[in-house]
C-alpha cells in the first residue's frame, strides 16, 4: 500500500490545465510518499490525453472508459473506488474544481478515508500533511490524517506550477483499467450554455476598476461606473454584485466569471474570496482598497490601502474635476 | 414536496480577533456568528419548491450547539416548517465529513424528496458537506446548482462550471443538490414571523439518538487539525498610508506609471 494517484480532468475534449498542476504536486511529494505515481483519466475517450499526461515523473497512466460522454459524478465516484481498490494509494490528488467537488467528498465519506479540500500546500510527516485556509481564509490551518489508509486531497488550482506535458516519448506505462460503469450514471447531461456576452469584454481591458460588496447599494454602482470611465478604466465586479442582479454576469471576475490579466487591477471593496482571486491574481499590478486590514485580497495585492472606498472615490473625483 | 435543508450557523471573525496562544483556535471574544449566506439561498429554493408544489414541508436541520439555534430560528422565521438540531460535545471541531455523517442520520429518517445544501459555508469553505451527505445517503446528487426546474418527479438543474459555462443536468427525485449564491433572491423574515418562529416545532437530539455511536463518529472524521496560524502574506502588499487624499494621489501615480 503506497504511491500517489492523480485524478486528471478533461472537459469538452480538452485536458484541464489543473491536471498538470496536480502532477507537479505529486512529483514533489513522490520521494517521501514512496511507491509509484499514477495518473488516471476517466473519460469517454481517455486515450486522447494519454501522451500529455505521461509527464516526467509519472510511472503509469491509467485510462478508465466512461460510458457517458460528459462528466457524471456517480460514474466518476465508482471509477475512483475501483482505482483505489486496485492501487491502494496513500494519497489521491484531485483538483478543487467544480467536477471533483461533485463526487470526491462522497468517495472520501463513504470509504472512511482522509479528506481535505482547497489545499494550498503539501508536506510529509510520517504521512501526508496539508495546509488550507480557515475562518474564511483569514487564517491558515495545518492538517494530518492519522489512521487513514488512503487520503483524498483537492488542490487549489493555480497553486502549483503546471508540469511540462508529456510529448508521447515518456517512459510511463499506459494501462486501460476495466471498471464496470454501465448503468452507474444517475444524472443525465442536457447540454451546455455560455453566459451571454455583455457590452464589453473585460478580458481585453488594460485597466480594470473592480468593485465588490463594499459598494453596498445598487444605486452606488453608477458612481463607480462614471469614475472608471473618467479614469480610463473598465468596470468589473466580484460575484455578489452579479448574484444580486445589479450587474450583468459578463462583468464578473473570478472562477465562475472571467479570468483577467490587465496591466492594472484596482479592487475597491473586494475582500478577495478564493474564487475571486483565481480570476485576477495574474494581473500585472494589483491595488486593493478595503476597510478590513485582514481581507485576503491584501495577500495577492502589490499595493494596499485600508480606507473606505467611498472616501477614496471622493478624492479621486476631486482630483479629476 | 418534502425538502430538507441542512443549515449552518457560521463563525465570523471581527476586526480585532486574536489567536489563542497555543494556536488551537481563535479567542472566543473575537467571534460573531450568523446564518451561512449559501444556506439562505438553499432555504429560499426549498420554500419556493414547496409553495409551487402546493403541499409538503421544509425541514431545516443543523449540527451545532445551543448558539446554532439562532440560525435554525432564522430559517423557521423565513418559512421553514420545523427545525432539528443535533449536538453532542464530542462534535466540537467536527470536520465536513463528520458533520455529514451526523446529518445523514437526521436527514435519512425524514425520507425527503429533495435535500438542498449550500455549496459551502463562509467560514470553513470546504464545499464538501453536501456531497459527502449524498454519499452517505446514496442519493443522486448535483453540485453547484444555479437553477432548478421541477416537474414533480424529476428536476432539470443548471450546474455552474468554471469560466462562465453552465451545464444542464437532469436528475430524478429523490436527490441532493448543493445550491450556489445568486440562484434566487432570499426573502427576509417579517418581525411577526421572527416572533412566531419560536412557536414552530424544534427537536433537539444527539448523534446517539440517531443511532450514531462515538466510534462511528471518530471513524468518519476526514482530517485532524494540528495547528492554526496567521497567514504568511509573503511579500504582501505595500500598504499606502496617510489620508484618503494621500492614498488617492499615490494610486493615481501608480496607475499612471503602469499604464504609460
Amino acid at each position: 500500500m503506497a504511491g500517489i494517484l492523480v485524478l486528471a480532468e478533461a472537459r469538452r475534449g480538452e485536458l484541464r490545465d489543473v491536471s498538470l498542476e496536480l502532477i507537479t504536486a505529486a512529483t514533489e511529494l513522490k520521494a517521501r510518499a514512496g511507491g509509484e505515481l499514477a495518473v488516471a483519466l476517466i473519460d469517454a475517450t481517455p486515450e486522447r490525453y494519454v501522451a500529455r499526461l505521461a509527464a516526467a515523473g509519472v510511472d503509469e497512466v491509467l485510462t478508465v472508459r466512461s460510458p457517458v460522454a460528459q462528466f457524471e459524478p456517480h460514474v466518476s465516484a465508482r471509477a475512483v473506488e475501483g482505482l483505489i481498490e486496485r492501487l491502494r494509494p496513500t494519497l489521491v490528488l484531485a483538483a478543487h474544481s467544480i467536477d471533483a467537488l461533485g463526487f470526491v467528498p462522497a468517495v472520501a465519506a463513504t470509504g472512511g478515508r482522509g479528506f481535505l479540500s482547497d489545499v494550498t500546500a503539501l508536506g510529509w510527516d510520517d504521512g501526508p500533511v496539508a495546509i488550507r485556509g480557515a475562518y474564511g481564509d483569514k487564517l491558515v490551518a495545518e492538517y494530518d490524517f492519522p489512521g487513514k489508509a488512503t487520503t483524498l486531497l483537492l488542490l487549489r488550482a493555480g497553486t502549483f506550477a503546471p508540469a511540462a506535458a508529456g510529448d508521447g516519448g515518456g517512459g510511463a506505462r499506459v494501462t486501460e483499467v476495466a471498471i464496470e460503469l454501465d448503468g452507474v450514471a444517475r444524472t443525465e447531461h442536457g447540454g451546455y450554455r455560455e453566459v451571454p456576452a455583455g457590452d464589453v469584454d473585460i478580458t481585453k481591458a488594460d485597466f480594470l476598476l473592480s468593485i465588490g460588496r463594499g459598494v453596498e447599494e445598487k444605486d452606488n454602482i453608477e458612481r463607480f461606473e462614471e469614475l472608471a470611465r473618467r479614469l480610463g478604466a473598465t468596470l468589473s465586479v466580484s460575484r455578489p454584485l452579479v448574484d444580486a442582479g445589479w450587474v450583468p454576469g459578463a462583468r464578473q471576475v473570478g472562477q465562475s466569471g472571467k479570468t483577467v490579466k490587465p496591466r492594472v487591477y484596482l479592487a475597491l471593496g473586494i475582500s478577495g474570496a478564493v474564487q475571486h482571486l483565481a480570476g485576477m491574481r495574474t494581473a500585472e499590478t494589483i491595488i486593493a482598497v478595503n476597510t478590513d486590514p485582514e481581507a485576503p485580497i491584501f495577500g495577492v495585492a502589490h499595493y494596499g490601502a485600508v480606507i473606505d472606498m467611498f472616501e477614496l472615490a471622493d478624492e479621486l473625483e476631486q482630483a479629476l474635476d | 414536496m418534502k425538502v430538507v435543508v441542512p443549515v449552518k450557523q457560521v463563525v465570523v471573525l471581527d476586526d480585532e480577533f486574536e489567536l489563542l496562544p497555543d494556536g488551537s483556535g481563535v479567542d472566543p471574544d473575537g467571534i460573531e456568528s450568523e446564518l451561512n449566506e449559501w444556506d439562505t439561498f438553499s432555504l429560499e429554493a426549498a420554500l419556493q419548491l414547496r409553495d409551487a408544489a402546493g403541499d409538503g414541508e421544509v425541514v431545516a436541520i443543523t449540527v451545532g450547539d445551543e448558539d446554532a439555534e439562532e440560525g435554525l430560528l432564522a430559517a423557521l422565521a423565513k418559512g421553514a416548517d420545523r427545525g432539528v438540531r443535533v449536538w453532542h460535545d464530542e462534535l466540537q471541531g467536527a470536520d465536513a465529513l463528520a458533520v455529514a455523517r451526523v446529518l445523514a442520520g437526521a436527514v435519512g429518517r425524514e425520507s425527503p424528496d429533495l435535500v438542498l445544501c449550500g455549496v459551502q459555508s463562509s467560514d470553513a469553505i470546504n464545499s464538501a458537506t453536501g456531497i459527502a451527505l449524498a454519499g452517505f445517503l446514496s442519493l443522486p446528487h448535483v453540485a453547484v446548482v444555479t437553477g432548478i426546474a421541477s416537474d414533480g418527479s424529476a428536476l432539470t438543474v443548471e450546474r455552474e462550471l468554471e469560466g462562465g459555462l453552465v451545464e444542464l443536468v437532469r436528475v430524478s427525485l429523490p436527490a441532493l443538490l448543493t445550491i450556489q449564491t445568486g440562484i434566487n433572491e432570499p426573502r427576509y423574515a417579517t418581525l411577526r414571523a421572527i416572533k412566531q418562529a419560536r412557536d414552530k416545532p424544534m427537536e433537539v437530539c444527539s448523534p446517539a439518538d440517531l443511532g450514531i455511536d462515538s466510534a462511528q463518529l471518530a471513524a468518519s472524521i476526514g482530517a485532524r487539525r494540528r495547528r492554526l496560524a496567521m497567514p504568511d502574506r509573503g511579500g504582501g502588499a505595500e500598504i499606502i498610508e496617510g489620508s484618503a487624499a494621500d492614498v488617492a494621489a499615490r494610486i493615481a501615480t501608480i496607475v499612471k506609471e503602469r499604464m504609460d
